[in-house]
């Protein structure tokens, strides 16, 4: 425990003088709240949605944060491989599993983090958090989404030479794990066919998790997406695990 | 002398490459132990396999009597390492550096900040000890992880090329922080390095190690007495013609690199009016001359038949050539 402390530790510390990046990170899922949530707030009809656009968007893009800041943190290990500091912790006494659980829920408490300043973001665009319970049940899938992501990125970066593949992981991997997963559109609306492979996404079930949590209403049972996101994150943090303990420096 | 480390035809293949070739050697407890080599000769591969970084293809060896295969947990936490290149985080601080360390190593938390006040106090970084490493100069990193690779009170310090890339000033610097180490702290060091002088000035005892193999191993008197008498360095346009001008009895070896001619002999000051005489009467113009007693090149030397200058040219092509035939 007091390994995975340390680890968490320094991805605090890092992640706190980094105020660069932590504004980087938050743009860009508040920009498309606000133009496409005040941009298409009229067009889009809010019958199906039973709620105005923008704010049946507020979830989905609290996931987006979530799940681009976790990526990003578990692949940072890249950064630290090539920095050599990844070295001073692989001679230490230490077992890989710790460095990577650590390195794990430093990541996920970034991006939960995130994502709280996102929802706080949103309540000056007219969210009403009104249900505690709710609330801790869409911080609740926040923290699943963010170790199962931040677990997937350490695999990755555990089998990565360098960041020249990163662009090609967040664009063919993590961007469509984001736009098939109804963070933009209710899934009732998609076509027949599209709806399998939406269902499919593993993220799909953290939206609708964290909207059920904020909005009380979801279109997928929330025990059945609390049940898939959390067997998904265990079985990232598993092969995360796995690929970081055979990682070379 | 108790031992230290014990190492036992330890060899690491990766593929065809031979990096380490069956080497063995002691070090005593309390010994500044060097590895001496051109680049590629196979030191820190070496060191990786000796702090458990890398598995070795055969071979065994012992740290603190602790066996590198079966406890590598035991071994980590007997050695403290400074590796080669920078392995610092530069966006904390020098002390949240060191406290990381100690957490790692589970060191209390009164004993681990009364050690990093003192390690930085030995280092003379406690006046920056809140600046973020980013903002550090080369020797200042340096000395941090020297620091830091103490901080656990490690019986073996592994030192892997510790002055690469800083100035004379600030080696010199370093090379005095190790020696007081050595002495105060009674702990073990094992280094690599390439710089003669810094293996002559340290190391009680060296292993010049070449193609992965130990050619040689002594302390650097001995090192240098096997050489015997003294050394004359000629530079000179014309170096070829220069062994069959100066043939004669009274010199043991002479051999040209580059634009050196090097001469072994004994008792140099009697033969130099000779020598320079007989270049005259041949015409072979003499840019300088020089009378040395036998350094640790000298000895490098004698026992590669290069320079360790060539050595390193020689290794970059190799490594050229490797990557050429990788790409085909």
């Amino acid at each position: 425990m007091e390994i995975i402390y340390t680890i968490w530790l320094r991805s605090m510390k890092r992640f706190v003088r980094s105020k660069s990046r932590i504004v980087g990170s938050i743009a860009m899922p508040l920009f498309l709240l606000v133009f496409l949530g005040f941009g298409l707030n009229s067009v889009v009809s809010t019958t199906s949605l039973g709620q105005e656009y923008i704010l049946f968007l507020v979830p989905g893009m609290v996931a987006m944060s979530v799940l681009f800041t976790s990526v990003f943190s578990g692949i940072q290990i890249i950064w630290d491989k090539q920095f050599g500091f990844l070295k001073e912790t692989l001679v230490a006494p230490v077992t890989r599993l710790e460095i990577m659980l650590g390195q794990t829920a430093g990541g996920a408490t970034t991006a939960v983090i995130q994502g709280i300043i996102l929802m706080v973001l949103a309540v000056l665009l007219g969210l009403k958090i009104t249900n505690p319970v709710g609330f801790c049940i869409a911080l609740g899938f926040m923290v699943l989404v963010g170790i199962a992501f931040t677990a997937f990125g350490i695999a990755i970066a555990s089998r990565m030479e360098d960041m020249t593949g990163f662009q090609l992981i967040m664009n063919f991997v993590i961007f469509p794990i984001f736009g098939l997963s109804g963070a933009l559109f209710p899934i009732s609306s998609l076509p027949a066919w599209l709806v399998p492979i939406t269902l499919l996404d593993p993220l799909t079930y953290g939206v609708e998790g964290i909207r059920y949590g904020l909005s009380g209403v979801s279109q997928i049972n929330p025990v059945v997406c609390a049940a898939v996101i959390a067997g998904f994150a265990v079985a990232m943090t598993a092969i995360g695990a796995y690929l970081f303990r055979k990682i070379s420096v | 002398m108790t031992t230290a480390i014990h190492v036992d035809t330890l060899t690491k293949r990766f593929g065809d490459l031979t990096a380490v070739d069956t080497i063995s050697f002691d070090i005593g407890q309390g010994e500044i132990f060097g590895l001496l080599g051109p680049n590629g000769a196979g030191k820190t591969t070496t060191l990786a396999m000796l702090s458990t970084m890398l598995e070795p293809t055969s071979g065994t060896a012992e740290v603190m009597g602790i066996d590198i295969k079966k406890d590598q947990d035991g071994v980590r936490k007997a050695i403290g390492i400074v590796f080669q290149d920078q392995s610092l985080d530069e966006e904390l601080t020098a002390w949240e550096n060191m406290d990381f360390h100690g957490r790692l190593y589970r060191l209390k938390k009164e004993t681990r900040e009364q050690r990093i006040d003192e390690l930085l106090k030995l280092v003379e970084l406690s006046d920056r000890k809140n600046d973020i490493v980013k903002t550090f100069s080369g020797g200042m990193r340096r000395r941090l992880e020297i620091a830091r690779g103490l901080l656990h009170h490690p019986q073996v310090l592994f030192l892997d090329e510790p002055t690469l890339g800083l100035d004379p000033q600030t080696r010199n610097h370093l090379w005095q922080y190790i020696e007081t180490l050595a002495k105060e702290k009674n702990i073990t060091i094992i280094l690599t390095t390439h710089y003669m002088e810094e293996a002559d000035r340290l190391c009680n005892r060296i292993a010049i190690i070449d193609h992965g193999k130990i050619i040689a191993l002594d302390t650097p008197a001995k090192l240098k007495d096997s050489i015997g008498g003294d050394v004359v360095t000629i530079q000179s346009p014309q170096t070829e013609k220069i062994a069959a001008a100066l043939a004669a009895p009274w010199i043991n070896r002479i051999e040209s690199h580059g634009e050196d001619v090097i001469i072994s002999l004994e008792n140099a000051e009697q033969h130099i009016s000779t020598i320079v005489t007989r270049l005259n009467e041949e015409k072979i113009p003499i840019t300088s001359i020089s009378v040395h007693k036998p350094t640790l090149e000298d000895v490098f030397l004698s026992f590669t038949g290069k320079t360790i200058r060539e050595r390193d040219a020689d290794s970059r092509e190799a490594m050229r050539m490797h990557f050429r035939m990788m790409r085909h």
